[in-house]
């Protein structure tokens, strides 16, 4: 597709780079780019490549506005508070730029879908906040091939490279096991300068640009850091490991694989270790999914009672930031209900094995 | 006396400091320097076997140690050793 007579005008600042002009202007516009959450990174990606005329912007998020985004996620407004994420950032990027395509994708990216999604754009951009679907991301990008502008964020300092380029490193040749959980604190438990998000950010959308354009030295094979606090940017060299799982010579990953495990995340607790963290009081939700007649016979007072088939519809009522914990008689239908709060983006879910059979009576 | 950058997460374990001095003429004498000066941050470099932990990669200059000697390589007086753990945020 050529460009319109407005689009002329409105990218006239581009065209007139002689390292762009109106062919890599029609280039932007013919793209398409996936942004992996409309958060502290997205947001700026998305405004700005959104401004600049990138033609297909998909984008993956399954959450709400809530207050306290607002102080970072410049796509949001306050009017937007409740909103989806994804509604409210495709109404800000058209307003931007309404010859534009927002592809949304309301889901968590999972080993099921992760693939036909990647695959379907040209370059992905990574602004995840955890380590299993950092995995994800790179794993479905090194098997589908699409280059992924890589940053991340913590308090004051910041990360930012481009994986999975044909010739460069993936983030696993970086770090081949993620940390054990609890051992790193995510930006909900150790804060984050607000603007760092828009410095990552904003170096990941001018990668995106520069290779989707295939001008200019992208960060692939360096690892660029960047200090707030005292102003520093520094850059480290990245090989690609020829050891690597998923891009080295005798790959042991060629398809996607449960994340979660791979990332250690328990998936089960007992009934035992239920009772004991009720009794210390331990901040968590504790979810009943079984039927209005078997928790009238015998309940958990702390359970909230959701049964397993309104759960898609009153989701919304389990607050995501925290530890969910699933029961039912026995475990199997918690089970099922544990995977579609996995599959719809909550990160930390366990299912109580045994379900209340196994619970002991006070 | 090679200065040791560290990074943000590991720094409540090392007095709030964002880069160490530490005497050593490899990486490993450099590193135990590091974490005799504050032992707090053992646990969070190395495993129960004592190895340096996978998910925390260590640079001389601008070089990861995998790539040179590993914890045998080489540190100069006027080196700097940059500890570069993987970090996750970004949307939330
Ligand atoms: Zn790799």
């Amino acid at each position: 597709m050529s460009l319109t007579a407005e689009e002329l005008e409105r990218y006239s600042r581009h065209i007139m780079l002689p390292e762009m002009g109106a062919e890599g202007q029609e280039k932007l516009k013919n793209s398409k780019v996936l942004l992996v959450g409309t958060g502290g990174l997205g947001a700026p990606l998305g405004l700005y490549l959104a401004a600049a005329g990138v033609g297909t912007i998909g984008l993956v998020d399954f959450d709400t506005v809530s207050v306290s985004n607002l102080q970072r996620q410049v796509i949001h407004g306050t009017k937007d508070i409740g909103r989806r994420k994804l509604d409210s950032a495709a109404d800000t990027l058209l307003d931007i730029n309404p010859n534009i395509n927002i592809v949304k994708h309301e889901l968590a990216l999972t080993s099921e879908n992760a693939l036909a999604i990647v695959g379907a754009y040209d370059v992905v951009a990574d602004g995840t906040d955890n380590f299993p679907t950092r995995y994800l991301v790179n794993d479905a990008c090194v098997l589908t091939g699409k280059p992924n502008a890589y940053g991340s964020i913590f308090r004051f300092e910041g990360q930012a490279s481009v994986f999975a380029t044909e010739e460069g490193p993936c983030y696993r040749c970086l770090y081949p096991e993620p940390p054990p959980p609890g051992l790193v604190p995510s930006c909900a438990e150790g804060g984050v300068l607000g603007i760092l998000p828009g410095v990552i950010g904003l170096i990941q959308a001018t990668e995106v640009v520069k290779i989707l354009l295939g001008i200019g030295q992208t960060l692939a094979g360096r690892l660029l850091l960047y200090d707030a606090m005292n102003m520093k940017f520094r850059e480290l060299k990245l090989r690609k490991n020829p050891d690597c799982p998923v891009c080295g010579t005798n790959r042991t990953v060629t398809k996607l694989i449960d994340y979660h495990q791979f990332c250690g995340m328990p998936k089960e607790i007992s009934a035992l270790e239920v009772k004991a963290k009720l009794a210390r009081k331990d901040d968590f939700v504790l979810i009943d999914v079984r039927e209005p007649h078997e928790h009238q016979a015998r309940n958990i007072p702390e359970a909230t009672l959701i049964p397993l088939g309104q759960l898609p519809q009153r989701m919304l009522e389990i607050d995501r930031s925290k530890l969910v914990i699933v029961h039912c008689k026995s475990g199997m239908r918690s089970a099922k209900a544990c995977t579609l709060l996995r599959e719809s983006g909550y990160p930390n879910v366990l299912n109580m094995t045994g379900g209340i059979d196994a619970y002991p009576a006070s | 006396m090679a200065t040791i950058l560290i990074p943000t997460p590991l720094r409540q374990y090392a007095g709030g400091q964002s880069s160490v001095d530490a005497t050593g003429s490899s990486v490993s004498e450099v590193l135990a320097s590091l974490t005799s000066q504050h032992p707090a941050l053992k646990n969070h470099l190395y495993n129960d076997e004592g190895r340096l932990r996978s998910f925390v990669n260590i640079y001389v200059n601008d070089e990861d140690i995998r790539y040179l000697d590993k914890e045998k390589t080489a540190v100069a007086a006027a080196d700097t050793l940059s500890i570069v753990p993987s970090i996750a945020g970004g949307a939330a």
